[in-house]
């Protein structure tokens, strides 16, 4: 019983700093996020405007390697996150 | 935030928070998310054309994430998802050539909406059988988190008609050592065509014919069909992005601000899915067609789309 007692505490206290690390990596996400949004995507918004109304082959091609290389860096961020808040291999 | 491209004010918050959900959805039963995404962004005033194709768009980007995820997991078929990717472009491409005979023919809303209704209806009544059944059959797979390789140990009430289905020798047979399955090179193309043709034919990915097709007539373990899903959705989303992309249908903007919720949400789900055995995540799944089925029968009967 007692056995079962401490196994319960501890994985009680591993949820909780799951938990805790989650939010962590969630604040400083929305942050670089934010900073992202008024950045990249302002720079990027009028000349994929322009690419869209004259090159339409190229835009799509731009379209997908932006959204493809835009997932591979946060996927790589996100996995940088959680690795660096939870000080273990994710 | 003003988008340019699609003329649309719409919040990145919102934006990245639908992202976020889709996300959690397709990281974790390995579906695109559309039926959520396509209304979602319709709701803000997004029109159709851009919906659907910037929906698109977002989806690669969730599943690029997602797959990533999986793939660390050990949950891709590289090899089946390839083979897959082939069936599901030549099947999308009938789909739309349906479409567009329906729509000539003045009667596309009702043979669309009939056929979907049913599709997702009988999807969802056929894996609550199932499921219900293997869980009933096997208990222990209810002892809670299951680890390590014994998640990818599926088991199935429909187990019997899989085997059956395999045992078909139609040459070429292909080896699939990653899942486990030997079968035949046209029942993965057929499977992969049925579910690019829902794809053209009702719009989105159409995961939720896919996914459990692969698990039910393939016969791959449910883990594994999701994270394959995944993969063969990056290859058949993006062909599907370029063309609505020449057409002037996706706002890529709009889909970034989407991913950098979905990012998150993707890897939750992924993550998630090793919590949890093959039939209770095939249980889980259920409601999804039924949400796609309400969708669809609300719009029929108010001549609004949601």
């Amino acid at each position: 019983m007692r056995r079962e007692a401490k196994t319960l505490e501890r994985m009680k206290k591993e949820t909780a700093k799951t938990l805790r690390a989650f939010l962590i990596e969630l604040a400083i996400y929305a942050v670089l996020v934010v900073a992202y949004f008024f950045l990249v995507l302002h720079f990027l918004g009028e000349w994929l405007y322009q690419l869209e109304i004259r090159h339409r082959y190229t835009y799509g091609g731009v379209a997908i390697l932006l959204i493809i290389g835009q997932a591979v860096v946060l996927e790589g961020l996100t996995t940088f996150l959680l690795r660096l808040l939870r000080g273990r291999s994710e | 935030m003003f988008f340019p491209i699609s003329g649309a004010h719409i919040s990145p918050i919102y934006l990245a928070i639908v992202g976020f959900l889709i996300g959690i959805l397709g990281g974790f039963f390995g579906v695109g998310g559309s039926f959520i995404a396509g209304p979602a962004l319709r709701a803000v005033g997004l029109d159709w054309n851009f919906a659907v194709g910037t929906d698109l768009a977002h989806i690669v980007g969730k599943s690029v994430v997602a797959a990533k995820r999986h793939r660390a997991l050990g949950n891709v078929d590289l090899k089946l998802g390839l083979i897959m990717a082939l069936g599901t472009i030549g099947g999308a491409e009938v789909g739309a050539q349906l479409i567009q005979i329906l729509k000539r023919a003045g009667n596309v809303n009702l043979v669309v909406s009939v056929v979907s209704i049913a599709a997702y209806i009988s999807i969802s009544t056929f894996m609550i059988w199932e499921s219900r059944k293997t869980l009933s059959q096997n208990k222990a797979l209810q002892r809670g988190k299951i680890s390590g390789v014994s998640t990818k140990q599926d088991q199935s009430s429909f187990r019997h008609v899989t085997h059956s289905i395999q045992r078909l020798n139609f040459p070429p047979m292909i080896n699939l050592p990653v899942s486990g399955v030997t079968i035949s090179l046209w029942i993965i193309l057929l499977v992969a065509f049925v579910g690019g043709l829902f794809s053209g034919f009702l719009g989105g990915g159409a995961g939720y014919i896919r996914m459990p097709s692969m698990v039910y007539v393939v016969g791959i373990p449910t883990h594994l069909a999701v994270g394959t899903d995944l993969f063969e959705i990056i290859i058949s989303a993006s062909y599907g992005t370029l063309s609505h992309a020449i057409k002037g249908n996706v706002d890529i903007l709009i889909a970034l601000v989407m991913n950098t919720g979905a990012a998150i949400g993707a890897q939750i789900g992924a993550i998630s899915t090793q919590y949890f055995a093959g039939p209770k995540i095939r249980l889980a799944f259920v409601p999804l067609p039924l949400i796609g089925a309400a969708i669809v029968i609300y719009t029929l009967m108010t001549g609004h789309k949601v």
